[in-house]
């Protein structure tokens, strides 16, 4: 009577445990027949979505294009909006297969939490927001000030080490959404709201009056910011990585959303090998040889990427700077093709 | 034992007759149901392991020593960026406490004032006090707290303009800034005044009662204990500020700084609306648990005691309230449980309780799910069933006693 339970049991746990701890996630992925990536709850510029539910953002067309590399179509993309505190988890949970949310690259979270970064689709820098009225012109007058921030991130974080190395004492008020954030500055709880600088840009627009309020010069921090996968399965890593760099690769090689087709003709090898008309690239990580046509036909190269969706033609304005190509003097760079 | 060994042994083949025997069928079901739950236990454990390895998860609680790296706004304890996961730890279990305690304490107030009002005879006020009992218990406690932080507090003047509560300090968007006591050389001796004056409370009410007992004659302790705490203390309050230099106890006021208004004790928004929520949201259940208490003890009571001479206050008082407290006392912990495991909603308002700081920002900084929320439950289990502790200690003594 007792003897039969046990391996039931065991047998049971054995099978559920086999399949949670799988691996290949580009096979699930297929299988599946949707690629679903983590974003945020609403940042404009990076993952927002509009009044019909699209997403729209250059985190959200990174996952496109990954989604476009793997299927061929960019429209397998699904999104789960996830907060900062609850990121990692659903990653690590497998909840969504890639977390495309203005993640910033630490040590910590490449080792420690089981994650890989795949590269870096936006270089930010943390900075303040502070109403025009206040008449402070630089983060170091800040000192007895009260600061909104989101928890569970690096800002909060590097605020802190800000404010210790200036010797300035401060009040942190930290919430859990960016939304409840946004609003606390907004009604006056806090005199700061720091983030990453292009949150700043993006979260002013949602402001009662966005003309008053100003970002202070200083950049606080290096955010580097991009998708992250889970640790331990290097085929997947090696998709989200390297359709990253096609787009940078694209825009280093002249090859854009409009001309991809054409440039498939061209007798530039470098272009061939990208495009997948020379060499086997694309099976050689599990996709088929046009896997970058699709990505670049799906979102356009990085800086098309860049211009549509946070560049100096959006309303968020915000200049290149670092994320130009290393051509033209910013720090985008990508190995090549080959 | 002795009844199922007289029960007639069922005739059948042998093999069956030990299976139908009540006794071994009693033992294998036991048992069977220890190995299921320990086989489940141990699956649950294994499988988290090895899912934990696989994804490359260390686990381990040596990271609860390392320094936190991020601040938080109210502390009960000494805490600064460096300090580590243990004291985030300690600062988000006083905060929970704090607030419970506080919370606990008004909602009880609140719940006995208006579960009394409930049945009084004055139309209006039990009206009102029906009114106040249906529409806070069938609001959901989340929206209430959004209610009292997003609506009522942000309605105070912003930051670096305040209402002025005069000795009460200044109130705005960013809280209340009450005066700080500041303690002068002379204020041990009112101190010991005070303690004094209560250890002589008690003795006094205790000869009180021995002579009642003995001669009927009643002696007005309340007003001696009133002027022994209160009015003694105040007399050496002035004579040791005539004696020393400076008065013994002076308040610190806020005033107003840059971003608003500096030094003071700090009360923040965040506590005050979550406290506010809390407190009126327990308080309309407890009402309700008053009411049913008060209504249990039979009306034959108050109609005894009102023939034997006692006032409707004293009724209530000496007859009504100790009966209906054994009605009452069972229900009302789990009340107090509920507002406990409650306050862990101050993570939608910014409030840095356990949840929010050690479950929350704490585990987000380090990743490890699993040990944080595996402490963070323990310890919610652990204020319950302290709590639960106590309330059937207390029980027990307001229990009916038979004699």
């Amino acid at each position: 009577m007792k003897k039969p339970i046990l391996p039931l049991l065991a047998g049971a746990a054995f099978a559920l445990t086999a399949a949670s701890a799988s691996a290949a996630t580009l096979d699930d992925i297929k299988a599946k027949g949707t690629l679903q990536c983590g974003v945020s709850q609403g940042l404009p510029g990076f993952s927002n979505p509009d009044a019909q539910g699209n997403w729209s953002g250059i985190d959200v067309d990174t996952c496109k294009a990954i989604a476009a590399a793997v299927f061929g179509d960019a429209s397998k993309a699904a999104f789960t909006p996830l907060s900062a505190k609850e990121r990692f988890t659903a990653l690590q949970s497998g909840e969504v297969d890639v977390l495309t949310r203005n993640t910033t690259w630490t040590m910590t979270r490449d080792t420690d939490l089981g994650l890989n970064f795949t590269g870096v689709n936006y270089y930010d820098g943390q900075g303040f927001m502070v109403r025009k009225d206040l008449g402070v012109s630089s983060a170091l007058e800040l000192s007895g000030a009260s600061v909104c921030t989101n928890t569970g991130t690096t800002t909060e974080l590097n605020l802190a080490d800000y404010f210790r190395k200036s010797d300035m004492d401060y009040e942190v008020v930290a919430f859990e959404k960016a939304d409840e954030v946004v609003a606390a500055y907004d009604a006056g709880r806090c005199d700061v709201y720091t983030t990453d600088a292009s949150g700043l840009y993006a979260q002013r627009l949602k402001l009662a009056n966005p003309d008053d309020h100003m970002i202070l010069p200083e950049i606080i921090s290096k955010e580097p910011l991009g998708p992250v996968v889970r640790q331990g399965d290097d085929q997947w890593f090696n998709v989200v990585k390297w359709t990253l760099f096609a787009l940078v690769n694209a825009e280093e090689l002249g090859v854009n959303q409009e001309n991809v087709e054409e440039m498939k003709d061209s007798d530039n090898p470098a272009i061939k090998r990208l495009l997948g008309t020379e060499g086997s690239f694309g099976e050689s990580i599990g996709l088929s040889s046009d896997w970058a046509v699709s990505a670049i036909k799906a979102v356009g190269n990085y800086g098309e990427m860049f211009e549509r969706n946070v560049g100096p033609d959006t309303e968020l304005g915000i200049d290149r700077g670092l994320n130009r190509l290393w051509t033209d003097g910013g720090i985008q760079y990508a190995p090549p093709v080959r | 034992m002795a009844v199922q060994d007289a029960l007639p042994g069922r005739v059948g083949s042998g093999g069956n007759a030990v299976l139908n025997d009540q006794r071994v069928r009693g033992v294998i079901f036991q048992v069977l149901l220890i190995v299921a739950i320990v086989s489940f236990a141990w699956w649950i454990i294994h499988n988290t392991a090895v899912n934990l390895r696989a994804q490359g998860i260390e686990f381990g609680f040596d990271i609860m020593l390392d320094s936190a790296g991020f601040q938080i706004n109210q502390t009960l304890i000494d805490y600064q960026e460096t300090s580590s996961y243990v004291r985030v730890y300690f600062v988000g279990l006083f905060n929970t406490l704090l607030v419970s305690l506080i919370g606990i304490i008004m909602a009880t107030i609140i719940g006995f004032v208006v579960g009394i009002a409930r049945l009084s005879n004055n139309w209006i006020v039990a009206k009102a006090a029906y009114v106040y009992i249906e529409v806070l218990r069938n609001i959901p406690l989340l929206l209430q707290i959004f209610i009292w932080y997003f609506a009522v507090l942000r309605l105070l003047p912003p930051k670096r303009e305040a209402i002025d509560l005069g000795p009460l300090g200044l109130l705005n968007i960013a809280g209340w800034y009450a005066p700080s006591p500041v303690f002068g050389p002379g204020f041990d001796f009112v101190v010991g005044a005070i303690l004094l004056g209560l250890a002589a409370s008690f003795l006094i009410r205790a000869w009180a009662r021995r002579r009642q007992m003995a001669t009927g004659e009643r002696f007005p302790v309340f007003w001696t204990a009133l002027a022994l705490v209160v009015a003694v203390p105040i007399v050496v309050y002035f004579l040791a500020d005539a004696l020393t230099k400076g008065a013994p106890l002076t308040m610190e006021y806020a005033t107003q700084g840059n971003f608003g208004p500096r030094g003071g004790t700090r009360i923040f928004p965040e506590f005050i609306g979550l406290l506010f929520a809390l407190s009126f949201y327990t308080a309309s259940f407890i009402a309700e648990i008053v009411r049913a208490g008060i209504l249990a003890v039979p009306h034959g009571q108050t109609e005894a005691s009102f023939s034997l001479g006692l006032r409707p206050g004293h009724t209530l008082r000496l007859v009504v309230i100790p009966q209906a407290l054994r009605v009452i006392i069972p229900p009302l912990t789990s009340q107090y449980l509920n507002l406990t495991k409650n306050s862990s909603l101050a993570v939608a308002i910014a409030y840095p309780d356990l949840v929010s700081v050690f479950a929350g920002t704490a585990l987000n900084q380090t990743g490890r799910a699993v040990e944080f929320i595996l402490i963070t439950m323990a310890t919610y289990l652990a204020i319950s069933l302290v709590t639960s502790a106590f309330m059937n200690w207390y029980n027990s003594r307001v229990a009916l006693v038979e004699r």
